[in-house]
């Protein structure tokens, strides 16, 4: 049970279009993962499609960076899409 | 307290509703025993999860149970009447189920062998002419249809894993193997209203085993060839295990009657 990998469980409730991350589990392979991911994470009717990732898989941005990666796009106005006059006819958009 | 209505039919009716409700509760009930011990917390989840849906589906049976005997005697007994009042010798439950969970291979091998025949039972009684039987068995066949996924997985895993599990999984295969005949023998109450309401369990038999051989086949493990099948669960014969379930199952009840939380 030690040496089992960890698994990071995404789940798409049922009006909902993606899948969210709800937390991780241990479990041999994926078939396991998948299981116990609808027994831990479903419970509730918390949703209706599973996704199982293998924790090692996942690859994440260094809060380090984090600096230069995110900063440089907060003050490009001219990349936002604000500078179109909508009709009043469009009510949705 | 021993509720028998008049009407012969409704009698069978009756005992066909708490064979089904009893086998439910009490295998949910051993099943409970696992809570906070499982061997992992995924697994403490899943076999408490099942340990619910069972115990859900026994209330199900409970309920159109007291309904009937209500309407026939002009009783007002409830569910709780039909869980908690009934001796050893009135329950009606599959002697399976009362079994001790052992370890974890004898509990998959239990879960296994009860809820593969729950799936070809349900899914014949879905067709019974009583309606409200119907609708229990399309319900809880849903449940039934992951309970023995998730049973096959493990018997796989356990049989086709190491010595030790292999070991163990053989083991139990081989002290349940007896309590598997009682399940495709029908009780009396099972042959009269046979026509329509109840089913036929020869009928399931080769599918139930046709599955275990499946899933036994992947697991390396081998059908024992014993012949001699354990009896009496249906007719209020049980083993020496169902009075002390029923005892802390029931204490609580009977030592303060009528109590609420």
């Amino acid at each position: 049970m030690n040496n089992e990998p960890l698994w990071e469980v995404f789940i798409r409730s049922k009006q909902g279009l993606d899948h969210k991350h709800v937390g991780s589990l241990h479990a041999a392979d994926a078939k396991m993962a998948i299981e116990n991911a609808r027994d831990v994470y479903t419970r509730r009717m918390e949703g209706v499609s599973i996704w199982v990732v293998e924790s090692k898989y996942i690859h994440a941005t260094n809060p380090d960076e984090s600096q230069s990666f995110f900063d440089p796009a907060n003050d490009k106005v001219y990349r936002h899409p604000t500078f179109y006059n909508l009709p009043d006819e469009l009510k949705y958009m | 307290m021993h509720s028998k209505p008049t009407n012969i039919a409704t009698n069978d009716l009756v005992d066909f509703a708490l064979f089904l409700a009893d086998s439910s509760l009490i295998m949910g009930h051993r099943l409970s025993e696992w809570t906070g011990h499982g061997p992992m917390i995924e697994q403490d989840i899943a076999i408490t999860n099942i340990a619910l849906d069972l115990i859900g589906q026994a209330r199900n049976f409970y309920q159109y149970a007291s309904e009937l005997i209500n309407n026939q005697d002009d009783k007002k007994i409830t569910e709780d009447d039909l869980a908690y009042l009934r001796d050893a010798s009135e329950y009606k439950n599959l002697l399976i189920t009362e079994l001790p969970n052992a370890d974890w291979a004898k509990t998959i091998g239990k879960v296994f062998f009860f809820s593969a025949w729950q799936f070809y039972f349900y899914q014949k009684l879905i067709y019974s002419s009583d309606k409200q039987l119907s609708a229990i068995a399309e319900k809880s066949l849903k449940e039934v249809t992951y309970h023995v996924k998730w049973a096959s997985d493990w018997v796989i895993r356990l049989g086709d894993g190491t010595e030790e599990s292999k070991k163990r999984m053989e083991s139990a295969v081989e002290d349940l193997w007896p309590y598997t005949g009682e399940m495709f023998v029908a009780a009396n109450f099972e042959e009269s209203p046979k026509n329509s309401v109840s089913i036929d369990v020869s009928n399931i038999k080769n599918d139930w085993l046709e599955k275990v051989k499946l899933v036994f086949r992947d697991a390396t493990l081998f059908l024992p060839n014993k012949t001699w099948m354990q009896s009496g669960g249906k007719n209020g014969v049980h083993t020496e295990h169902l009075g002390y379930i029923l005892a802390e199952m029931q204490f609580l009840q009977r030592a303060y009657p009528g109590l609420e939380w």
